[in-house]
């Protein structure tokens, strides 16, 4: 028996830490990326040059240097641009993906933990709420607030804390029915106190896991709205827009859009890869 | 079932280690042995529903003379299936929740022993009255979540003997229920048992049970078999140390003072010690 | 004799949730109806019954996990009864208990010695690591178990932690809650000779909840039967062996399959 869950454990440990570390990997380039973005950049993004229009990334016949990734048809440099992309698309997911994580996480709690009336509430509200078709929601949101990218936040945040609500919920009540919860009321355990000592470590994973997929889920809702023209409304890169525009010239000049597509497929599945390997690598039952 | 052993695939240690044990026709054999001992992946080796991860590396399961693990696959569930059935623990998630209780008795019968629907229908009545349900027609009828789980497991026996099967295992079948509704559902297995003359393999930790039950029994320890004898000899004067120590562990409130006494841990050394040497036997 | 609980008609009822009207609320099923005993300081009594007997809702209301709908119950001369949670703190010291499944009674993300340090920690006591090395060797297990996680324990080891941390805090009682029903026979006999020498050793009150009337037998003087909400019999354990009262008992006693073929059964 022993042997069987040592080879599961060893597997699911190496699988962990390759994952954790890519992903991490990955990402911490990116931020490095963005926030040193206007000194590392080798050329000034909005910068136009009809001349230099159109330039294949470094490897290809016809590439100049210090173009690295090519160039766009109003000849920007690839490069520059998905760095100063990631800029908005890392904001958003951080921000968006933490204050829903907060928002929809400790409704989700309450309403697992507290039950009553407190759970009707809670519930018949998230029940409302996603009842709205959410790209809909989302346009009207922006129409409403204006495009920006506080109004892209606010959408997602407005729009997906039902998710975390809902799914934290279920754990929490199925935490909240286990012993140790009433051992910890035995021994004297204010509710407050439970909920943060008790559940919360057993429900964490499940929130890392979630807050992960939300971030992934933020950059691709940004992506989708600048691919729409609804995200911000300065001429600052996004990674959606550098799509949309790739997307006529992807005859002549494929890396414009493949670029900034690879870029963002790749952040999306690190968001998602760290969250798993985060939570594996916590878990006591695989230590 | 002559010297089996099986293990999980890639490891060192058997999870039974030359097992050797028969049934005969319409005698019911107990196993008994604490958790982790083996018993129930007896049960399943015979029935053929081993994890995907554990596998057989010696030995023959014997049943009417042929051996099952010489069969091609698909011939050794066509024998077991028509041969023996199983009794299983829980009551509770052994039913589909989703299916009434009526396809899930003659599901098995029409389609794995070909019998005809109606036939099928009218066994599954009889059945459940010979289980002693009240108003079978309503409860052929029913959910499993709308009944209690000692009706539960009464349906659950009366799928296993709905084929008159030569022999099943019973896999713990009363551990879940309460003391009164134990005695109900065994009288009802031994009345059972007796009339088609099934050979039962009865799975239990609990030597009480064994003493009224069965006429054979075996006990286990990780994987080995300690001793197997009939039942009065062994109540009377158990041979071996390890089941004298189960014996004198088990509750006897006739006998509060001689009963529930830890097993003694020179005990658990001699046995351990036993199955080391039988493990080092069989790799020599 | 000094009385540690007195519990007069006691009632209790739930809500029946599955049978909630869409408005107003759900209707009450009475499971405790009307119980009356007394648990004298020092005794071990055993409370026994069948699944829906209500003897867990009873265990639960002991100690204050539940509220009773009516009645009172009253732990050494202080009415419990509706005490509010603030109100209890302070007696929660008092009395702890002990619960059935050890996978669930256990933090899966806590380390043994947080466990069985918690509720020291929670009511003020001060050499929280030596207590808890104190309550590991009361009952059998290595100290460096404090370390390790729940999971990485055998089933008897972590009944076993369960049973350090109700008596780390020194409580004068227990209630133990159908402890050693999922446990092998040999593990259940080392936890009952453990509850039988630290009830000697630490001069503890003990309410063993048990659908197993022989283990009961053994370890209480005194035994409470119920059946369905209510107490049906109430006697010394020799006793209510040899000459059971009520027609339930009988019924509880017929039904035990003693290791003895020669005992009229089947």
């Amino acid at each position: 028996m022993a042997d069987r869950i040592g080879d599961g454990r060893g597997q699911v440990r190496r699988r962990a830490g390759a994952r954790l570390w890519l992903s991490a990997v990955w990402l911490g380039l990116l931020v490095l990326g963005a926030l040193l973005a206007p000194w590392i950049a080798p050329k000034d993004p909005l910068a136009q040059d009809l001349f230099l229009g159109r330039l294949p990334p470094f490897w290809l016949a016809g590439a100049e240097p210090g173009y690295w990734l090519g160039t766009d048809s109003l000849g920007r440099d690839v490069a520059s641009r998905i760095l100063h992309g990631a800029r908005v698309a890392l904001t958003v997911a951080l921000v968006a993906g933490s204050v829903t994580c907060v928002i929809g996480a400790t409704l989700g709690l309450l309403a697992g933990v507290l039950r009553g009336w407190v759970d009707l509430v809670i519930s018949r509200l998230i029940d409302i709420w996603m009842a709205f078709p959410p790209i809909l929601f989302s346009i009207l949101l922006i129409a409403v607030l204006g495009p920006g990218l506080w109004s892209i936040i606010i959408a997602i945040v407005v729009i997906d804390w039902t998710r975390f609500a809902r799914v934290i919920r279920a754990e929490a009540m199925a935490q909240g029915a286990m012993d140790y919860v009433a051992s910890a009321e035995v021994a004297g355990r204010g509710l407050a106190s439970t909920m943060w000592a008790e559940i919360l470590p057993n429900v964490l994973p499940t929130i890392v896991v979630l807050l992960t997929l939300e971030m992934g889920i933020a950059v691709i809702v940004e992506a989708i709205l600048s691919f729409v023209n609804l995200s911000i409304s300065t001429d600052d890169p996004t990674w959606g827009g550098m799509i949309a525009e790739g997307r006529t010239s992807i005859h002549q000049a494929w890396w414009v859009l493949v670029f900034p597509l690879f870029t963002l497929f790749l952040t999306v599945l690190a968001f998602s890869q760290l969250g798993e390997g985060l939570k594996d690598h916590y878990d006591p039952v695989l230590r | 079932m002559r010297d089996l052993s099986i293990r999980v695939h890639g490891a060192r240690e058997r999870l039974l280690r030359s097992v050797s044990l028969a049934v005969a026709a319409g005698e019911v054999h107990g196993l008994v042995g604490e958790s982790g001992a083996g018993k129930s992946m007896i049960g399943k080796a015979i029935l053929g529903i081993l994890p995907r991860a554990v596998e057989v590396v010696a030995g023959q399961i014997l049943l009417d003379g042929t051996d099952l693990l010489t069969l091609p696959p698909t011939e050794r569930r066509r024998r077991i299936g028509a041969s023996c059935a199983l009794i299983p623990q829980d009551p509770l998630t052994a039913l589909n929740p989703s299916r009434r209780i009526a396809p899930q008795i003659t599901d098995r019968l029409v389609d794995i022993l070909g019998w005809d629907r109606a036939k099928a229908d009218a066994r599954a009545l009889a059945l459940l009255g010979e289980v002693q349900i009240a108003d079978p027609a309503r409860v052929l009828r029913a959910y499993p979540h709308e009944l209690s789980g000692g009706m539960r497991q009464r349906i659950l026996i009366a799928s296993a003997f709905a084929a008159e099967p030569k022999l099943i295992v019973a896999d713990e079948p009363t551990t879940a229920l309460d003391v009164t509704v134990q005695k109900q559902i065994l009288r009802l297995i031994a009345g059972l048992q007796a009339r088609q003359r099934t050979a039962l393999l009865f799975v239990t930790h609990d030597l009480g049970v064994v003493s009224k039950v069965c006429q054979r029994l075996s006990v286990l320890y990780a994987g080995h078999v300690v001793e197997d004898t009939d039942v009065r000899r062994f109540f009377a004067s158990p041979r071996h140390a390890y089941s004298r120590a189960l014996l004198a562990a088990t509750p006897k409130y006739t006998d509060p003072e001689s009963s529930l006494i830890p097993v003694p841990d020179a005990v658990i050394e001699a046995v351990r010690a036993e199955v080391a040497s039988a493990d080092r036997s069989w790799h020599g | 004799m000094d009385k540690l609980y007195e519990v007069r008609d006691l009632r209790l009822s739930l809500a029946d949730l599955t049978a909630k009207p869409l408005l107003g609320p759900a209707p009450r099923i009475e499971i405790l109806k009307g119980l009356s005993f007394d648990v004298p300081r020092g005794a071990i009594i055993g409370i026994v019954g069948g699944s829906g007997s209500g003897k867990s809702t009873l265990g639960r209301a002991l100690v204050r996990l539940l509220e009773p709908s009516g009645g009172s119950i009253r732990f050494a001369d202080t009415d419990i009864t509706h005490l509010n949670a603030a109100s209890l703190r302070p007696l929660r010291r008092r009395f702890q208990m002990i619960f059935q499944d050890p996978m669930s009674a256990l933090n899966p993300r806590h380390r043994v010695g947080t466990i069985i340090g918690n509720p020291l920690a929670l009511h003020g006591i001060d050499n929280i690591a030596s207590r808890v090395a104190e309550a590991l060797d009361h009952v059998g297990l290595p100290r460096l178990l404090a370390r390790r996680y729940p999971h990485e324990l055998s089933g008897g080891q972590r009944q076993r932690v369960g049973i350090a941390r109700a008596i780390a805090l020194m409580p004068e009682f227990i209630l133990a809650d159908e402890i050693v029903s999922g446990l092998d026979v040999s593990t259940q006999a080392q936890v009952l000779q453990l509850l039988e020498r630290l009830v000697a050793d630490l001069g503890l009150t003990l309410a063993f909840i048990s659908h197993d009337l022989s283990v009961i037998r053994r370890l209480c003087q005194r035994v409470i039967v119920l059946h369905q909400g209510q107490i049906v019999e109430e006697a010394a354990t020799a006793d209510l062996f040899a000459a059971p009262q009520s027609a339930y008992t009988r019924d509880l006693l017929d039904a035990i399959p003693l290791p003895d073929p020669d005992q009229i059964w089947v």
